[in-house]
């Protein structure tokens, strides 16, 4: 394998590890549930992304074998990360949880 | 083709084949035991996809998604900012977004490109699907973020769908 591989791999995990960190600090820090809900589709979009993507690149590169798991996980986790998403705030509406003082609008009933 | 025993989902059998060979790996055995899954799993499942989806332009599917791996780079380190500034308090908002999209699959994928684009979630579809409720982490104005959201996605999925 060479440096620029090794030196590839290395920036792709850090960029992962500190985004999936940044995800977790924003689950922390954010006011209320529904801004709560963006850490975590952060963390896996560019997060997890980039760590399998580093993995690809690492296997492609230490024995020359292109597996496309990899790819299929980052493509599985884009269709259900959404999705899971979508059920968190269906099920928070139908709570009726508590917002932040300063959020505009309001969540719809039906 | 028989309608009990054809393929109801040809796109969805094409898929199903080629998630399992990328999985299980291209030996001759795998190959077979594909073909019979990706016959036979939308026959069972038939009842879940009342109407199949309609991709008029798939081409067009390649430059919509490169267009938004960019965009979730982008916008992923401007959420970062939000998220690490001490100083500045968040300013969220519950968003109605008007659809011009009609297609159920067209809608889903607007909704889940909003969702995975940091900063904005799909929270929720009106019964009668002309309405999407979107909550963004920090905007300050929502016409402009209905306006972006339209350009940038909607248009692209209109020229896919219609």
């Amino acid at each position: 394998m060479t440096l620029a591989i090794e030196l590839g791999i290395s920036i792709l995990l850090i960029i992962g590890g500190v985004f999936a960190l940044i995800g977790a600090i924003g689950l922390a820090r954010l006011p209320d549930f529904y801004t709560r809900l963006h850490g975590p589709t952060k963390a896996t979009t560019i997060g997890v992304g980039s760590i399998a993507l580093a993995s690809f690149a690492y296997f492609a590169g230490a024995n020359a074998s292109y597996d496309l798991i990899e790819l299929l996980i980052m493509v599985f986790l884009f269709m259900t990360a959404p999705i899971s998403a979508n059920f968190l705030a269906k099920a928070a509406m139908h709570l009726k949880v508590k917002t932040t003082d300063n959020t505009r609008g309001q969540p719809w009933d039906q | 083709m028989n309608a009990r025993f054809g393929l109801p989902h040809p796109l969805l059998s094409f898929a199903l084949f080629f998630v399992w060979l990328m999985l299980a790996g291209a030996s001759a055995g795998y190959v077979v035991l594909g073909l019979l899954l990706a016959w036979i799993l939308p026959l069972v499942t038939r009842g879940f996809w009342p109407d199949t989806p309609r991709i008029k332009k798939p081409w067009k599917l390649l430059p919509y998604t490169l267009k938004v791996i960019l965009d979730i780079i982008i916008a992923s380190l401007t959420v970062a900012r939000l998220v690490l500034s001490f100083r500045r308090k968040p300013q969220p908002a519950f968003v109605c977004y008007p659809l011009t999209l009609t297609d159920p699959m067209g809608i889903t994928m607007l909704a889940s490109t909003i969702s995975l684009t940091p900063g904005t979630v799909s929270a929720d579809v009106s019964d009668d699907h002309r309405v999407l409720l979107i909550h963004a982490v920090d905007v300050s104005d929502d016409q402009e973020l209905i306006e972006d959201i339209h350009d940038r996605y909607e248009k692209a999925l209109l020229e896919v769908f219609q």
